[in-house]
């Protein structure tokens, strides 16, 4: 999916490490409260702590919060503008000069389970970048992205992995 | 609360199944309340004028965490405590609005042991309003496989998702 005439500095990207960081605030239950009440999710291993040792060794939280824990505050101290989450995306809009993006595709694969009071941090990765294409939105080009998600032991908890079209409308 | 105690086993699960139908009637409540539940503050998602006049959407709609923690919710409904979920894989394709009944469906496309002898089932799941596919996931779990396996003790190389 690679092309060869990609800029110097896009191909210096390809999977390297970038803006490796923490969550803002540890794994919590209120969280998994709200998020299991919004869905009307009652399996027990997120409300009942005596089957969540039984089968889980103690509370976790849902598999499909991953990203939850990284979503940074709409506002916090010292913050003049929000925060962007997955720079690398648009970084890859600003280098192409495409003004427009979608995300196509989602992938989300589950490791270590989650569990209350973890630290994680995350990573991103490009992993490749396509020559330009055109489709009904627009002229551009499609990317993957990795999110690492890692626990305080440096355990892998999930990858996630997004496809994206960054185009510009109007050269289809 | 209503509480999930099924268990169901590997053996049990074959290919052409359907998964139980959960039919939602969504609400405006329903889709902030999954936003900020996600920590996603996009006014998309809970801003009529902004939906409507910015992104030319006909309402605040339903943001892709939300939508995982619905499939999450609707797969272990089916699987109990003891599934434990591998990978999804999404495709969107349309939008969930307020006054939505969106339908969750599912039909086992493939049923496997892998090397490690852990039990697999892979879903197709698919997100409909009035019939019309919104979203397509495809998800993969674990199911145990005898009375004394339980998938989320699977560590390392016992574990590949």
């Amino acid at each position: 999916m690679t092309d060869r005439d990609l800029p110097s500095e896009v191909e210096k990207l390809i999977d390297r490490v970038q803006y490796e960081e923490a969550g803002e605030f540890p794994v919590e239950r209120g969280y998994v409260y709200t998020s299991c009440s919004s869905v009307e999710n009652g399996n027990p291993l997120f409300w009942d702590d005596d089957v969540a040792q039984q089968i889980t060794n103690g509370p976790i939280a849902p598999p499909t919060m991953i990203s939850v824990w990284f979503r940074p505050h709409q506002w916090s101290p010292g913050r003049t503008e929000p925060a962007v989450p997955l720079q690398s995306h648009f970084d890859l809009k600003r280098i192409f000069e495409l003004p427009e993006a979608v995300m196509t595709d989602n992938t989300i694969v589950f490791h270590e389970p989650v569990r209350p009071g973890d630290c994680l941090r995350t990573r991103q990765i490009l992993r490749s970048v396509s020559e330009p294409k055109t489709t009904k939105l627009g002229t551009g080009r499609f990317w993957v992205i990795e999110v690492e998600y890692l626990n305080q032991n440096d355990e892998l908890v999930g990858v996630e992995s997004y496809t994206g079209f960054g185009y510009r409308r109007g050269e289809s | 609360m209503t509480t999930t105690t099924t268990k169901l086993m590997f053996a049990d699960v074959k290919v052409g199944d359907a998964l139980p139908e959960l039919a939602y009637p969504v609400s405006a409540t329903t889709i902030v309340l999954g936003a900020l539940a996600a920590r996603d503050w996009r006014p998309m998602h809970h801003d009529y004028d902004f939906a409507v006049n910015r992104n030319g959407t006909k309402d605040i709609f339903m943001n892709t965490p939300n939508q995982a923690a619905w499939f999450e919710r609707f797969l272990t409904d089916w699987s109990g405590p003891t599934g434990r979920l591998g990978r999804m894989k999404f495709r969107m394709k349309g939008s969930v609005f307020p006054g939505d009944t969106m339908v969750l469906s599912a039909t086992v496309e493939q049923v496997e042991t892998d090397d490690a002898g852990c039990g697999w089932a892979t879903v197709l799941v698919r997100l409909t309003v009035d019939g019309e596919l919104m979203t397509d996931c495809t998800a993969r779990i674990a199911l145990p496989t005898t009375d004394d396996d339980n998938p989320w003790t699977r560590r390392g190389d016992q574990w590949k998702p």
